[in-house]
């Protein structure tokens, strides 16, 4: 019976396949897998790099933002990177939002507050399709757990402007990008050295914008990340405090027992 | 507590009051104070109030996450992730319930195997094993309707699959999964449902646990020995020897169940249940929750047999191999319990957990893949249905005949005899295992 399913699993998957596959093919079959980058917050100790995921955020706020969202993500949640609650109201107050009903019933638009949902660039995906060619940009909040960490969303950013395979067919509207699913997709190149200015005078080239933003998604997926591996710490050491402690009791209360 | 404080010790009057009128204390004293356990246990026997660590646990866990949860088929996931991101401390109650869950598997399948190898299933607990069972049954269902609730990718098609495995029954199988559904496909009714009996089905577990404690207080503790106390010398009482052991082991548990919290926590999960559930997007390949693997490998195994076709031989397959659980205290007909003195029984035990951790292995990948680089016609499968077979040939054909034709090595006099290295009156401490002291547990 699950052969069927399967079957059918892969026929429903190819009829919907992704608006984003444009082409279908086949070397062995896979992606090429991103080489794993070293992250300030990988291992037991690893802390988020403040000065990176800012220059990230500038990142996604003046290139991605444009077509992708982050759902999951108030203004208010920024004070994470180390922005301060004034820069905060600055920035969420570049962007409007609807409210209302005000005393007569109507809605109204007023600049977006820090308790107000992250800038979202499409109304629905209907309208996103329409204006991106048919294809829909996904919602980046969960990328890097998606994908098993930001090593691919930077291996995705750094993956384009190789020569397409001979095997892939050419298809209009796609780049090839040998780390996406189908090797070609509908986004085009999205960063180019200086597209952004850092405030920090770091140079903006599409490589260090690639790895800051991808640090930044990684932020926005697991805002909790720091603390949890601070208090893992302290919870960890304590527990092995607490076990020695108790196999000294248990040692101590068998003893007359031997 | 002992048993004199309930009558005397400090507070002693209203104690006394209550437990003359209800015997709480009393029953306490005389279950978990005096209750004579054998004094060999080893490590293994830690497991089943770990198990009882994990379920109250999960519960108390699980009531947190229900006060901030959602569900709804537009609202499940996002609450999900306010849970993560702006209740306080939601992350971390949700990673212990996430991989509590996960926990609790590992706990209870060594806790089964611990029964099998020693035979702590055979006369006269083979009620208390049943409940057992019973209890595992129970624990899979609520774990797969709580898997549905974060509302991702594989939470819906795990769905989807699982409860289509239902239209297999003859007849009525379509009319049952509608039934289940309470629509036409895996929607908001389905998710509201699994999400009101995985909050019911776990204080079931907590009714069956409290059967299986009660049983085994009436038969008594098996052990590694596998021989029945005798005198008093080969009991101490459950408290403080076993409370102070149980806790080490809670404290050995919790190290390594904090590091994969805080440091892994997604270490048993599927990236893809990270995004939320689509029903036009069909993922690559449809992978259950890890401590379903094996079960899944056996559904896949099955071909059509005569006139069943391939689906329904393959959930018969799966859920007998579960219920071949109850009949395995008349399966395994040994007069011996532990593995400890049946010499042939124990490779075969090992032999065992094997296939079940390659059917595991089998279960995770496509039945299509090749199992060595080279081999082409040896896939997943064949391998998969070569270890389905040798599951039930176990319990079928190996443990029957090892009961009638296997030879036991000679048993100790007693436990206090084999633990503590005296031997009263004539005959061997026994051969082999037996005669080795026993480590000091």
């Amino acid at each position: 019976m699950l052969g069927r399913l399967g079957i059918g699993f892969v026929g429903v998957a190819a009829l919907v396949a992704l608006p984003l596959v444009a082409a279908t093919a086949s070397e062995d079959g896979k992606p090429r897998k991103p080489t794993e980058q070293e992250w300030s917050f990988d291992g037991i100790f690893g802390k988020f790099d403040r000065a990176e995921l800012q220059r990230g955020f500038n990142v996604f706020n003046r290139v991605c933002a444009s077509c992708h969202s982050l759902e999951f993500l108030a203004y208010r949640h920024l004070i994470g990177i180390g922005l301060s609650a004034e820069e905060i109201k600055a920035i969420a107050a570049e962007n409007d939002v609807v409210d209302g009903p005000d005393e007569f019933g109507d809605s109204f638009e007023r600049p977006a507050r820090p308790s107000d949902p992250y800038f979202q660039p499409f109304d629905n995906e209907q309208q996103a399709r329409a204006a991106n060619g048919g294809a829909f940009p996904p919602d980046l909040t969960l990328i890097t757990k998606i994908r098993s960490g930001p090593d691919y969303v930077y291996a995705l950013l750094t993956g384009y402007g190789e020569e397409l395979p001979e095997s892939l067919e050419p298809s209009p509207g796609t780049e090839y990008n040998p780390y996406f699913k189908s090797w070609t997709i509908a986004m085009p190149e999205p960063l180019f050295d200086d597209a952004v200015e850092y405030a920090d005078g770091t140079a903006a080239t599409a490589e260090q914008m690639s790895r800051d933003v991808s640090a930044f998604l990684a932020w926005a997926a697991e805002p909790e990340l720091e603390r949890r591996k601070q208090t893992g710490f302290v919870v960890v050491i304590f527990l092995i405090i607490l076990a020695g402690l108790l196999y000294a009791s248990k040692r101590k209360m068998w003893a007359d027992l031997h | 507590m002992s048993a004199n404080s309930i009558e005397t010790g400090a507070g002693g009057g209203l104690v006394k009051w209550i437990d003359s009128r209800l015997p709480i204390f009393s029953y306490m004293q005389k279950e978990y104070g005096e209750y004579p356990a054998p004094r060999n246990f080893n490590y293994w026997w830690n497991f089943g109030a770990l198990a009882m660590f994990l379920l109250v646990t999960m519960i108390v866990t699980g009531l947190w996450l229900a006060m901030q949860y959602t569900p709804h088929v537009d609202l499940a996931f996002a609450s999900v992730q306010r849970i993560m991101r702006d209740v306080n401390s939601g992350w971390f109650i949700r990673l212990v319930h996430v991989n509590g869950a996960s926990f609790f598997f590992i706990v209870v399948y060594i806790h089964l195997f611990r029964g099998m190898y020693y035979g702590s299933f055979k006369a006269p607990r083979e009620l208390l094993w049943m409940l057992g069972v019973v209890i595992l049954l129970l624990m899979m269902a609520t774990s797969f309707m709580g898997y549905v609730l974060p509302w991702g990718q594989l939470s819906f098609w795990g769905a989807t699959v699982i409860t289509n495995l239902f239209s297999a029954i003859p007849l009525v199988g379509d009319a049952v999964v509608t039934w289940l559904w309470g629509g036409f496909t895996v929607a908001n009714p389905t998710l509201n449902r699994f999400y009101a009996l995985h909050f019911l089905l776990p204080f079931l577990i907590v009714g069956v646990v409290g059967l299986h404690v009660v049983a085994l207080h009436v038969t008594g503790s098996n052990n590694p020995l596998g021989i029945e106390p005798k005198s008093k010398q080969d009991t101490v009482p459950f408290h403080p020897y076993y409370t102070i052991k149980d806790s080490f082991g809670l404290g050995v548990f919790l190290v390594i169940f904090a590091i994969v919290v805080f440091f892994a926590p997604d270490f048993f999960s599927e990236p893809e249940n990270y995004e939320r559930a689509d029903f036009l997007k069909t993922p690559e390949e449809i992978v259950p929750e890890w401590y379903f693997l094996p079960f899944f490998a056996i559904l896949r195994a099955v071909p059509a047999i005569w006139f069943i076709e391939a689906k329904l031989a393959g959930v018969i397959a799966m859920f007998a191999s579960i219920f071949v659980l109850f009949v395995l205290p008349w399966l395994d007909t040994a007069k011996v319990r532990s593995g400890k003195f049946r010499p042939i029984f124990r490779w075969f035990f090992w032999i065992f957990i094997a296939n079940v951790l390659v059917l595991g292995y089998v279960g995770g990948k496509p039945p299509n893949e090749t199992v060595f680089e080279g081999i082409e016609s040896f896939d997943f499968l064949a391998l998969g249905r070569i270890t389905t077979a040798w599951y039930f040939i176990h319990f079928l054909v190996v443990l029957p005949l090892l009961g009638r034709f296997e030879r036991p090595l000679p048993l100790p006099e007693s436990i206090s005899a084999a633990v503590l290295g005296t031997q009263k009156g004539g005959g061997p401490v026994g051969s082999g295992a037996a005669a080795k002291p026993m480590e000091k547990a």
